[in-house]
């Protein structure tokens, strides 16, 4: 039966598991409308723009500054969370303290709880007259309000990427790797950093790949904490509902259609390091 | 406070655990570092949320909540989680039993089309429904002509939250059936089952708590949704407000209170579904799919 399917093309295997049409007929049908559609609907409006208008409209210099925030932020709110996040994994994997299963439990909040929420959450504690941000003050040191206001935002949002991701593949490291390195007269210090660490490296990269894309489209914990200052602290997604709500459509769908290039080309590279982190370690990150 | 950070047991003799394993105090450092990041960037926003919600009182956390608009959009949140979770489930099964099942090409490509939603800001998953059905629109003239409301109204507000929680029950249920392969179907098969009954009696059972821990996550995201929810609700007090959209509105009047008392509501929420979802993942481990990421 192998054989013969591998002489001549066809389109699925034969199986005797009935309902593969309906199944298939039923997930594209859905798929095309919910996604695929509305989508294409976007690319097709903004290739009406043409591409000298659709040009202009991006790189005007409010566009661009948005577009800069939202990714710079994004960027660095991922960075923290790269580090803190392998830092955590790390203690939840191999240490036990009072607490651990709360904590473990704990880290997936960002995923459950509303953006909305967080948002209003974390701007009452990093306002001025906030418990953090009261205790900054004297410092000089202003969080709400400011660009540092939507990296704490993003590192809430992004946190559960990073040791989602990298916690199974700690948890699978083989302990006679360790062994090895520390009988070859490797200090505790070499072979957490010369062994482990680069075997960790495709998880933590797709960790951090995912936090800095979902921080770029990051929306509702941002808003409220970024003071929203054009130019300054203004996010592109605002942007977009901005440009809404004046009725400037083009503009809407000019600066959606360039995120959304970017978050497929991020989405192709996350891939690629999975891909990537299978072939070399054949443990999918 | 007694703190016992040595780590787990398995190193047989003394030496070989002092040379795998970290100093006291590196252990101990570590441990602050990553509890001291929890505390300031989890616990303290949730303890947050609560204590600004009771900052004055129970009884006014209690008048917050009794607002007739408040009161719809819980209303309004529930009707339009009720309505895509189920469609979501649906197509969830529907798309694992055609891509864990069956082997045909294309099947990574149609894989990666389901998570797309994932990579889409929020913000634009609401604006391409405005796009289609807006007024400026290609079917917008039609819409108004026969007087159809779909944006401001609940098909909107539920198309966005479809689109947005679209992948959830797919992403779960698509590694679980893969891992279970198709060897019980196709014994119950060759005694004699139909396929709705493989379906029903055979398969359904054996993925029923994968099933329920993506219908949960699904729910959460439905019900807290904001970014795509906001470009298509249009705001309109009462009639097209969602919880999080009355908790942005309250909070814009400055009435920190009551959007804290949404807010509460909210959180609380969230904390049933972490609480749901660990309780699945200790008891039924081997029943939801290897992989829980999102």
């Amino acid at each position: 039966m192998a054989l013969r399917s591998s002489t001549r093309w066809r389109f699925r295997q034969p199986s005797v598991i009935p309902g593969f049409g309906l199944a298939l007929g039923v997930t594209l049908t859905w798929l095309t409308l919910i996604v695929l559609i509305p989508l294409s609907g976007l690319i097709w409006r903004s290739s009406g723009l043409g591409w000298s208008n659709f040009m202009a409209l991006v790189l005007d210099e409010r566009t661009v500054n948005a577009l800069t925030i939202s990714f710079g932020t994004a960027f660095i709110a991922a960075v923290v969370n790269l580090f803190f996040g392998v830092v955590l994994a790390w203690v939840l994997v191999r240490y036990r303290f009072p607490g651990k299963r709360v904590i473990d439990a704990m880290v997936d909040l960002p995923f459950a709880l509303p953006t909305a929420v967080a948002g209003i959450a974390l701007t009452a504690l990093y306002a001025p007259n906030g418990w953090i941000g009261s205790l900054l003050e004297p410092l000089g040191i202003k969080i709400a309000f400011t660009p540092a206001g939507i990296v704490v935002a993003l590192v809430f949002v992004g946190l559960p990427f990073v040791v989602r991701t990298v916690q199974p593949v700690m948890e699978e490291i083989d302990k006679e790797v360790e062994e090895a390195a520390a009988t070859l007269g490797a200090s505790r210090f070499q072979t957490i950093s010369r062994v482990l660490l680069p075997g960790l490296l495709p998880a933590g990269l797709t960790g951090f790949a995912l936090a800095f894309a979902r921080g770029v489209g990051e929306y509702g914990s941002v808003i409220f904490i970024a003071g929203n200052l054009p130019y300054v602290s203004e996010i592109a997604p605002l942007l977009i509902i901005i440009r809404l709500e004046e009725f400037n459509y083009p503009a809407a769908t000019a600066i959606a259609t360039v995120m959304l290039f970017l978050s497929f080309i991020m989405l192709l590279v996350i891939n690629s390091i999975q891909a990537w982190s299978r072939r070399r370690y054949s443990n999918g990150a | 406070m007694a703190l016992d950070t040595s780590p787990a047991p398995s190193a047989s003799s003394k030496l070989v655990k002092a040379a795998t394993s970290e100093t006291r105090i590196a252990r101990l450092t570590l441990i602050m570092v990553a509890l001291g990041f929890v505390a300031l960037f989890l616990l303290l926003p949730l303890a947050t949320v609560f204590i600004e919600a009771f900052r004055k009182g129970p009884a006014e956390f209690a008048t917050a909540l009794r607002d007739p608009e408040t009161f719809s959009a819980i209303r309004l949140t529930l009707i339009v989680a009720a309505i895509s979770v189920p469609l979501n489930l649906v197509f969830g099964v529907a798309a694992a039993w055609a891509i864990a099942k069956f082997e045909f090409k294309g099947k990574a490509f149609l894989t990666t089309l389901i998570d797309l939603p994932f990579s889409v800001s929020p913000v634009i998953s609401g604006l391409v429904f405005v796009l289609i059905f807006g007024a400026n629109s290609a079917l917008g003239p039609f819409l108004q002509k026969y007087g159809i409301h779909i944006l401001f109204a609940v098909p909107g507000l539920v198309l966005a939250t479809v689109f947005v929680t679209f992948p959830f029950v797919a992403r779960e249920l698509i590694p679980l059936m893969q891992e279970q392969g198709t060897s019980d179907e196709e014994a119950a098969l060759s005694l004699g089952a139909t396929g709705w009954q493989t379906f029903w009696h055979v398969t359904l059972p054996n993925i029923k708590w994968g099933l329920l821990y993506g219908v949960l996550l699904c729910n959460a995201r439905a019900m807290g949704e904001f970014g795509a929810v906001s470009v298509v609700s249009g705001h309109i007090r009462g009639q097209t407000n969602t919880m999080p959209l009355q908790v942005e509105i309250l909070y814009n009047e400055y009435n920190f209170v009551a959007a804290f008392a949404v807010a509460a509501v909210l959180a609380l929420l969230a904390l049933v579904t972490l609480v749901l979802k660990t309780a699945l993942e200790l008891r039924y481990s081997d029943e939801i799919a290897a992989s829980r990421r999102h």
